[in-house]
C-alpha cells in the first residue's frame, strides 16, 4: 500500500477545472518529483493533498485512510506537511517562533529542542538569525526556514513546493543535497519542480503534470532520457 | 596544544533568553508608561501655559493656580479613562488582526460585562452578602465573571453571527455585528427591565476605602493641596494593567499566543502548521471579550450604574483609540486608549475653565478631542504604531 495516494482527483478554483483526474502514489521512503510548466496544477495538487482545496471528485489516501475531506490542520497532524509554494513564512514572527510554529501539533518538548537542533545542524545560517523576524531573511534563508519548519512538525511526508523557486544556482544545489539528505534519513517526499533537472538528479521516480493531467510516469533515471521531458522541461532540444 | 573534537557538532539549542522574555511581556507596557508620561507632560505644561497666557483676563479666580490645582485629579482621570479604551481597544484590534473584520457589536459586548457585575452585586446586597465579601474578593470575583459572560457571549456572536459570513462581502459581517449589537442592547434591556434591576441599574460595591493621599502638592506659599486617588480610579488601574500585562504574556510568550499571531499573519499556512485556525479564531473572539467584559464591570463600578446603552460611546472612542494606535497592533490599542483618555480629560476638565463656563468641557469634550484625533491620522494615516503596511497581531 503506498503511504500517499490520488486517485482520480478532480480539483476546482470555482468554475476553472484546474485538476482533471489525478492519479499518483508515492511510496514509503521515495522522493517522488512532479514535474510540470506553470499553471500545469502542481501546487494545486499539493493544496489538494494538504486539505487547503477540496476535491469535487476522487479520493486522497494517506495510509490507505481517505484525507479528502479532513480539515487541513488534521491532516498534519496524520503526518502530511507542506513547505508551501513562495515560502510562507510567517513575516512577523521570529526564526524561532517560525519553527516553533512548525512543531505546534506536538508536545514533546526534548524531541522538539533535538530536531530544532537539527534543523540548525542542516542550516547553520537560520542560528545565526535566530531571533531575528522571518520577514528580514533573504529568500535562500526562508526556504531553509520553509524546509525547517515544515522538518519540525516530524513529517512522514513532506510536500515540497518549488523549493528552489528564485534562489541563486549555489544556493539550488545545496537545497538539494539537503533535501536527499532529508530523505536518506527517513522521510518520504514528494517535490513538485519547475527546475525539472534537478528535481529529476535526487528523485526516484516522477510524475508530469500538463494542464491538469498526468502525461507521463516513470522512473527518474527514465524521465532524464525521455525525449518529449527533455525538449519540454530539461531545455535539451 | 590543539583539542581534537571526537563527538558531534555543539547541540544547537534556541531558548528564549530572560531578556527576551521580559522584553515581550513588559516591553509594551514600557511603551505605554511612556506615552502616559508623554501625554500627561505635554497636556499638562500646554494648559499650564495656556492658563499663565489668560491669567490676566480673570479677575474673580487666579487662573493658574486653578489649573494647577486640579493636574492631579485630570491626570487620573486621563488615567482611568485611557485604560477604559485601552481594554476596549484590545477587543477591536485583537479581533481585526486575525479576520480584518470590525467587531462592532463589541461595545455591547462591553455593556453586557457591566450588566453581568450589576447583576452579581445586585444579587448579593439581596442577600444581604455584599459587605461580607471585602472589597479585593468582591472586585476580583466580579472582573472574573465579567470577563467570563462577555467572553463566552463574544464566542458565541463569532459562532453563530460572523463565522457563517466569513467568505461573504466584506460589507456582510458588518452589517451583521451591527445587527448583533441591536440585538444585545434590546435584550438586555428586556432583561434589565423585566428582572427587577432596572434599566438604570445601580451597580453596588461594598465600601471600597477612602481615598489613598499619594501627597501634598504646594501650589501656593500659603496653600497645599492634597494628591490623592480615589479607590474605584485606583482598581480600575490596577486591574487594567494586570490584564494587559497578562495579554501581553499569552499572545507573546505562549504556544497559542503564537498561534494567534501566525493565523494573523497567514490563515492559509497557519492550517497547514496544524492550527485550526476556526478554534483560534474563536478564542480570540474570548479573549478580547473577556478583557471588554472586565471593563464593563471595572466602568459600572466606578460609575455607579448601567443601562443597556453604555456601550455605544465608549465602543466607538474604543473603536477610534484602536485606530489612532494602528488597528491590528496590541500595544497601538493600549497607546491609542491612553492618548485619547487623556486628550478627553484635559479638554473635559480645562475648556470650562478656560472660557469661563462658556464651553462646558465635557459636552465639548469629544469636538475637540476627535478634532485632533482627525489631525493626528492625516499626519499618520497607519496609526500611532502601525506600519506603513498593516501591521496585525
Ligand atoms: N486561487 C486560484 N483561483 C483561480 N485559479 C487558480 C488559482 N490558483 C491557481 N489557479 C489556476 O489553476 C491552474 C493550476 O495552477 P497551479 O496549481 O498554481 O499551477 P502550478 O503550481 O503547476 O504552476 C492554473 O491554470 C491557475 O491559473
Ligand atoms: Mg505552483
Amino acid at each position: 500500500m503506498p503511504l500517499l495516494e490520488l486517485k482520480n482527483v478532480h480539483t476546482y478554483y470555482g468554475n476553472i477545472h484546474a485538476l482533471k483526474g489525478i492519479s499518483l502514489a508515492v511510496e514509503q521512503g521515495e522522493i517522488v518529483t512532479l514535474i510540470g510548466s506553470n499553471g500545469a496544477g502542481k501546487s494545486t495538487t499539493l493544496r489538494t493533498i494538504s486539505g487547503l482545496l477540496k476535491p469535487r471528485q476522487g479520493e486522497v489516501l494517506f495510509n490507505g485512510q481517505r484525507i479528502d475531506t479532513t480539515p487541513p490542520h488534521k491532516i498534519v497532524e496524520l503526518g502530511v506537511l507542506q513547505s508551501p509554494e513562495g515560502r510562507r513564512i510567517f513575516p512577523r514572527l521570529t526564526v524561532r517562533e517560525n519553527l516553533e510554529i512548525g512543531a505546534f501539533i506536538r508536545s514533546d518538548k526534548a524531541a522538539m529542542a533535538r530536531d530544532m537542533d537539527r534543523v540548525f545542524q542542516l542550516f547553520p545560517r537560520l542560528y545565526e538569525r535566530v531571533n531575528q523576524r522571518g520577514g528580514t531573511l533573504s529568500g535562500g534563508e526562508q526556504q531553509m526556514l520553509a524546509i525547517g519548519r515544515a522538518l519540525m512538525g516530524r513529517p512522514k511526508v513532506l510536500l515540497l513546493d518549488e523549493p528552489s523557486m528564485g534562489l541563486a544556482p549555489v544556493l539550488v544545489e545545496q537545497i538539494f543535497s539537503i533535501i536527499s539528505d532529508i530523505n536518506a534519513q527517513g522521510t518520504t517526499i514528494l517535490l513538485v519542480e519547475q527546475n525539472a533537472l534537478m528535481a529529476l538528479a535526487i528523485a526516484h521516480r516522477g510524475y508530469v503534470l500538463q494542464t491538469g493531467q498526468i502525461v507521463l510516469a516513470d522512473s527518474a533515471p527514465a524521465l532524464r532520457t525521455n525525449t518529449m521531458v527533455r525538449e519540454a522541461y530539461l531545455g535539451v532540444v | 596544544m590543539a583539542v581534537e573534537a571526537t563527538t558531534g557538532p555543539e547541540p544547537l539549542v534556541a531558548r528564549r533568553s530572560f531578556r527576551s522574555f521580559m522584553s515581550e511581556v513588559f516591553g509594551p507596557l514600557l511603551q505605554v508608561l511612556a506615552f502616559v508620561i508623554g501625554s500627561a507632560t505635554i497636556l499638562g505644561l500646554l494648559v499650564v501655559l495656556v492658563a499663565a497666557a489668560l491669567r490676566g483676563t480673570r479677575t474673580d479666580i487666579d487662573l493658574l493656580q486653578g489649573t494647577i490645582s486640579i493636574l492631579p485629579q485630570v491626570i487620573v482621570d486621563g488615567l482611568v479613562r485611557g485604560f477604559l479604551y485601552a481594554t476596549i481597544a484590545l477587543g477591536y484590534t485583537m479581533v481585526y488582526g486575525v479576520l480584518e473584520f470590525i467587531n462592532f457589536a463589541h461595545g455591547e459586548i462591553f455593556m453586557v460585562g457591566a450588566f453581568a457585575g450589576a447583576f452579581f452585586s445586585a444579587a448579593l446586597a439581596a442577600s444581604g452578602m455584599l459587605d461580607g465579601l471585602g472589597p479585593v474578593l468582591f472586585v476580583l470575583a466580579a472582573v472574573l465573571l465579567g470577563m467570563a459572560v462577555s467572553g463566552l457571549l463574544a464566542m458565541s456572536i463569532e459562532r453563530v453571527a460572523y463565522r457563517p459570513l466569513r467568505n461573504a462581502p466584506r460589507l456582510v459581517p458588518l452589517i451583521s455585528a451591527i445587527g448583533v449589537s441591536l440585538v444585545l442592547q434590546d435584550v438586555m434591556r428586556m432583561i434589565a427591565v423585566n428582572s427587577g434591576l432596572g434599566f438604570n441599574a445601580s451597580f453596588k460595591t461594598p465600601d471600597l476605602g477612602a481615598p489613598i493621599v499619594l501627597g501634598q502638592m504646594q501650589i501656593a506659599a500659603d496653600r497645599t493641596i492634597p494628591i490623592s486617588i480615589d479607590s474605584r480610579s485606583l482598581i480600575f488601574i490596577i486591574v487594567a494593567i494586570m490584564m494587559v500585562t497578562g495579554l501581553n504574556y499569552l499572545v507573546n510568550i505562549t504556544k497559542l499566543g503564537t498561534a494567534i499571531r501566525a493565523v494573523a499573519q497567514d490563515r492559509p499556512t497557519a492550517s497547514l502548521m496544524g492550527i485550526d485556525v476556526d478554534r483560534v479564531i474563536a478564542i480570540t473572539f474570548l479573549i478580547g471579550g473577556a478583557l471588554g467584559g472586565a471593563a464593563g464591570v471595572l466602568f459600572g463600578m466606578r460609575v455607579g450604574t448601567v443601562n443597556p446603552y453604555i456601550g455605544f460611546l465608549p465602543g466607538l472612542k474604543a473603536f477610534t483609540a484602536a485606530v489612532l494606535g494602528g488597528i491590528g497592533n496590541i500595544t497601538g490599542a493600549m497607546v491609542g486608549g491612553i492618548v485619547l483618555g487623556f486628550l478627553e480629560a484635559f479638554v473635559a476638565s480645562y475648556l470650562s475653565l478656560f472660557t469661563r463656563g462658556q464651553f462646558s468641557g465635557p459636552s465639548y469634550a469629544d469636538i475637540v478631542a476627535f478634532s485632533i484625533l482627525i489631525l493626528i491620522l492625516i499626519f499618520r494615516p497607519s496609526g500611532l504604531l502601525g506600519e506603513v503596511v498593516t501591521q496585525k497581531v
